[in-house]
C-alpha cells in the first residue's frame, strides 16, 4: 500500500473515531433534557422605528456598544451611522467601492469599518481632529471579496474573505498579523467570543470553524449542514454556536461537547437563513430569511414562536442591541427597522 | 421548467392557444389566465410562478391572474433559463426604438421615459452609436408582418419587464454578489441581446472563479491527520450537562432579557421614556444590576461600575495587586504596537520582578515562560499569567467579594454607594 495511501486511510480511521467519540457522549438529546420545560409564549414583535436614507439594498449592519448607535452599509456606496432612537444620521460616509458586503463598528465607537468587492478592508475615524470622517487604513491583502469584519479593539480587526481564509489585522501598521486557512470554500461570516479569545466563521464549505486568536489554530470544525453556511454567531454564554444556512436551516452546536446539539428547521420555509442573532439571555434566536421575513426561534425546543414581517424584499442583516432591548433587521428593500 | 412550457405548449393536451377577435383587431396567440391556471392545476400539483415564460399582453406587472386576462408565450430566444445579463446599451437602444416606433400603443411608460432620459445622460458619448442601432433595428421590424410584429413587439417588451422590473416590483433576477462570483451556472450570457460590439464595461461585479478542491499533498495529509488526532484527544462532555447548563443559563438571563420580560422601569423603545437608560449611564447601580454581578466574575468585570467595586473591595483587603494586574493586562492587549514594549516593562517592573511593589502570585511555570516573553514583548506577553491570576481571582479574591457585607449592603440597596476616587 503506496504512503499517501496509508496517509489517506490513517485520516479518515480518525474521522470515524471522532464520530464514534461525539456519539459516546449522547447520553441524552437537548429534546429529552427541556421536554419538562415549556415553550416560550408567542413573541409578538413590533416596529419601533424605520431607518430611512439609503438607496438601495442594505447588505449589513452592526450596533454599536451603547445600543443606539449603529452603522449600516448600501450598494448606493454610502456608509451611515444612525442614532437609531432619534432615526437621525449621525455620518454618512461615501464609500470608493459600492459593492460593499460588511460593516462593523468598533466597541470603542471611535471607528467603523466596511469591505466588500474591493477585497479591502477600509477603516474610518469618526472622532478625527477636525470633525469629518475620513479613511484611516486601507487593509489590502485578500485575494477575494470581504465578506465581514468585526474590531477586536481600536487596533485590530478580523476579518473573512471569500478566498477561504480569514485574517487578524494590525490596524496601526495595516499589515496581516494572522492568516487562519483551513476552510475549504469562500468565508461567509464571523463572530467573536464574548471573552475575545477565540472567534468563529462560517463557509461554503458547509463547515463552522472555532480559531484560537492568539495563536491562529483552528479548535475546532463543526459540519451537518448541507450548504452554504452564510450567517454564524456565538451564544451569549459564549460555549455555544449559532449557524444560518442556505439549506434553510439553523443549527445550534455546542463547543464543550464539541457537536451539533439541534437543528432550527421547518418543512414550511425552504429559501436561505441570511443573518442570525440571539436575544440576550439566548433563549430567542431571531433568524432573517430570503423570503421577506425573519423567523423567531424558542432555541432549547427548537420551536418557532414569532415572525417579524414587514420588509419588502430580502432581509439581509440582523442584530440585537449589547442590552438586549431592540433587533435591527436591514434589508434589500433599503430599509432598516428597529423591532421589540 | 421548459418541460412544463413544452407541455403547456402542446398542440393536444397543453393550454389552447388562439387569436382573439377583439375591437378593430385581433390579438395573435393568446390564452386567458384562467385557462392557464386551469391547466396548471389540472397537470401539475403545484402552482408556480413562470415568471419570465409567459406573461400578461397588455400589462407591465407579470404576475398571473386567474382571470380573463391574455396572456402569451415568451419565445424561446428570451427565456430567462439562458441566463441574460442584458447590458444598459441593450436597454438604451430598446427604449431608443420604441420612441421611433410611432405608435400609440408603444408609447413609452413614464418609468421608461425617465430610464431612458437617464440613459441618455450616461451614455452621452456613445448616443449616436444606440441611436443608429436603434433605427436599424425599426427598419427592420418594418419590413415583418404585422401580426409577427405584434407577437415579437411583446415578447421582447415581456424580456425587458423581467430585467428592468417596473419600479415597485422585485427584480427576481437580482442575486446576492456575494454568491453571484459562485454560481453554479457560470456562463451568465454577457453578450448583447441585439448583438452589438460591446465596448463598455459592465456595472456588473467582476465573477472570480471558485477554488479548485485540490488533492491533498503528502504535507497537508500529515497536518490534517495531526489536527484530527488532537480533535480526538480533546475532552468531550456529556450533553446532558451541555443540556442542563444551557437551561439554567437561559433561565438565569431570562429576567434580563427584554425580549423575555419587560424591563424596570420601561423599554425605552416602547415607552419613550429613557430613564432605564440613564439608570444604566449612572455610577448608582440599581438591585438587578448589583444581582448579576453574583452570576459570576465575568459579570462584576464586564461592567464598570462593578468593576470599581470589586477593587474598592480588594483594595479594602489589601489584596488588589491581582485584579490590578488583570486589568493592566487587558489594557495593554489594546494598545497600539509601538507603545507594547514600554508598557510590558511598566507592567513587569509593578508586578512580577523581583522586589516588585505589587508583586502576584504566578506559578513557577507560567513565571519561567513570562520571563522569556518579557525579553521579546509582545502583545500577549503576560497570557499565561494572566490566566493563572484569572483562576485565583475567580476562586478566590471574587467569592469573597460576593460574601462581603459591602457587596451584600448593595444587594439589599442599603447602602448608598461610595464612590472610588
Amino acid at each position: 500500500m503506496g504512503e499517501m495511501e496509508q496517509l489517506r486511510k490513517e485520516a479518515e480511521s480518525l474521522k470515524d473515531d471522532i464520530t464514534a467519540a461525539r456519539k459516546a457522549v449522547q447520553d441524552l438529546t437537548l429534546q429529552d433534557h427541556v421536554a419538562g420545560t415549556a415553550v416560550v409564549g408567542r413573541v409578538q414583535l413590533k416596529t419601533r422605528k424605520t431607518l430611512r436614507g439609503h438607496l438601495a439594498k442594505i447588505y449589513a449592519m452592526h450596533w454599536g456598544t451603547d445600543s443606539k448607535l449603529c452603522v449600516s452599509a448600501s450598494q448606493d456606496g454610502k456608509l451611515i451611522v444612525w442614532d437609531s432612537y432619534t432615526t437621525n444620521k449621525v455620518h454618512a460616509i461615501p464609500l470608493k467601492s459600492s459593492w460593499v458586503m460588511t460593516c462593523s463598528y468598533a466597541p470603542s465607537g471611535n471607528m467603523v469599518a466596511c469591505g466588500g468587492l474591493d477585497n479591502m478592508c477600509s477603516i474610518y475615524n469618526l472622532k478625527g481632529k477636525d470633525g469629518n470622517v475620513k479613511v484611516m487604513r486601507e487593509l489590502a491583502a485578500h485575494t477575494g471579496y470581504l465578506s465581514c469584519c468585526r474590531f477586536l479593539n481600536d487596533n485590530e480587526i478580523i476579518t473573512s474573505s471569500g478566498d477561504c481564509t480569514c485574517v487578524l489585522w494590525d490596524i496601526e501598521t495595516g499589515s496581516q498579523k494572522t492568516v487562519f486557512a483551513g476552510h475549504l470554500g469562500d468565508c461567509m461570516s464571523l463572530g467573536v467570543a464574548p471573552d475575545f479569545n477565540t472567534f468563529i466563521s462560517g463557509a461554503c464549505d458547509f463547515t463552522a470553524k472555532l480559531w484560537d486568536i492568539r495563536d491562529g489554530q483552528c479548535r475546532q470544525t463543526f459540519g451537518g449542514h448541507e450548504s452554504d453556511i452564510n450567517a454564524i454567531g456565538f451564544f451569549p454564554n459564549g460555549n455555544a454556536v449559532i449557524t444560518g444556512s442556505d439549506d434553510a436551516s439553523c443549527k445550534l452546536y455546542d463547543l464543550r461537547s464539541d457537536q451539533e446539539l439541534i437543528t432550527y428547521q421547518d418543512s414550511s420555509i425552504m429559501c436561505g437563513v441570511t443573518s442570525i442573532a440571539p436575544s440576550l439571555s439566548g433563549r430567542l434566536i431571531l433568524a432573517g430569511y430570503d423570503d421577506f421575513n425573519c423567523n423567531i426561534w424558542d432555541s432549547l425546543k427548537a420551536e418557532r414562536v414569532g415572525v417579524l414581517s414587514g420588509h419588502d424584499n430580502r432581509v439581509s442583516c440582523i442584530g440585537v442591541t449589547p442590552d438586549g432591548m431592540a433587533c435591527c433587521t436591514g434589508s434589500w428593500d433599503s430599509f432598516l427597522k428597529i423591532w421589540n | 421548467m421548459e418541460d412544463v412550457i413544452a407541455r403547456m405548449q402542446d398542440e393536444k393536451n397543453g393550454i389552447p392557444i388562439r387569436t382573439v377577435k377583439s375591437f378593430l383587431s385581433k390579438i395573435p396567440s393568446v390564452f386567458s389566465g384562467s385557462d392557464i391556471v386551469q391547466w396548471l392545476l389540472k397537470n401539475l400539483c403545484i402552482e408556480d410562478q413562470a415568471h419570465g415564460y409567459f406573461f400578461p399582453i397588455s400589462d407591465h406587472v407579470l404576475t398571473l391572474k386567474d382571470d380573463g386576462t391574455f396572456y402569451r408565450f415568451q419565445t424561446p430566444y428570451f427565456w430567462p433559463s439562458n441566463c441574460w445579463e442584458p447590458e444598459n446599451t441593450d436597454y438604451a437602444v430598446y427604449l431608443c426604438k420604441r420612441t421611433m416606433q410611432n405608435k400609440a400603443r408603444l408609447e413609452l411608460a413614464d418609468y421608461e421615459a425617465e430610464s431612458l432620459a437617464r440613459l441618455q445622460r450616461a451614455f452621452a458619448r456613445k448616443w449616436e452609436f444606440i441611436f443608429m442601432q436603434a433605427e436599424a433595428q425599426a427598419k427592420v421590424d418594418k419590413k415583418r408582418d404585422k401580426i409577427e410584429r405584434k407577437i415579437l413587439d411583446s415578447q421582447e417588451r415581456a424580456f425587458w419587464d423581467v430585467h428592468r422590473p417596473v419600479p415597485g416590483c422585485v427584480n427576481t433576477t437580482e442575486v446576492d454578489i456575494k454568491k453571484s462570483s459562485r454560481m453554479k451556472n457560470p456562463h451568465k450570457t454577457r453578450k448583447s441581446v441585439y448583438g452589438l460590439q460591446n465596448d463598455i464595461r459592465s456595472h456588473s461585479p467582476t465573477h472570480t472563479p471558485a477554488p479548485e478542491a485540490k488533492q491533498p499533498t503528502e504535507e497537508e495529509l500529515r497536518e490534517q491527520i495531526k489536527f484530527w488526532q488532537a480533535q480526538l484527544d480533546r475532552h468531550r462532555l456529556k450533553m446532558s450537562k451541555v443540556a442542563e447548563s444551557l437551561l439554567s443559563y437561559t433561565e438565569q438571563y431570562s429576567d434580563y432579557d427584554p425580549f423575555l420580560s419587560t424591563p424596570d422601569p420601561s423599554n425605552p423603545w416602547i415607552s419613550d421614556d429613557t430613564t432605564l437608560w440613564e439608570m444604566e449611564a449612572s455610577k448608582e447601580p440599581g438591585q438587578t444590576r448589583v444581582r448579576r454581578w453574583g452570576f459570576g466574575i465575568d459579570e462584576v468585570l464586564k461592567d464598570p461600575v462593578g468593576r470599581e467595586q470589586f477593587l474598592k473591595f480588594l483594595e479594602s483587603e489589601f489584596s488588589s495587586e491581582n485584579l490590578r494586574f488583570w486589568l493592566a493586562v487587558q489594557e495593554l492587549k489594546r494598545r497600539p504596537i509601538r507603545e507594547v514594549p514600554t508598557r510590558v516593562q511598566e507592567i513587569w517592573e509593578e508586578f512580577l520582578a523581583p522586589g516588585a511593589p505589587s508583586a502576584i502570585n504566578v506559578d513557577s511555570k507560567s513565571y519561567d515562560k513570562t520571563t522569556q516573553n518579557v525579553k521579546d514583548p509582545g502583545r500577549y506577553a503576560f497570557e499565561d499569567a494572566q490566566e493563572h491570576i484569572y483562576k485565583l481571582m475567580k476562586s478566590d479574591s471574587y467569592s469573597r467579594f460576593i460574601r462581603s457585607s459591602a457587596y451584600q449592603e448593595l444587594l439589599q440597596a442599603k447602602k448608598k454607594v461610595k464612590h472610588f476616587k
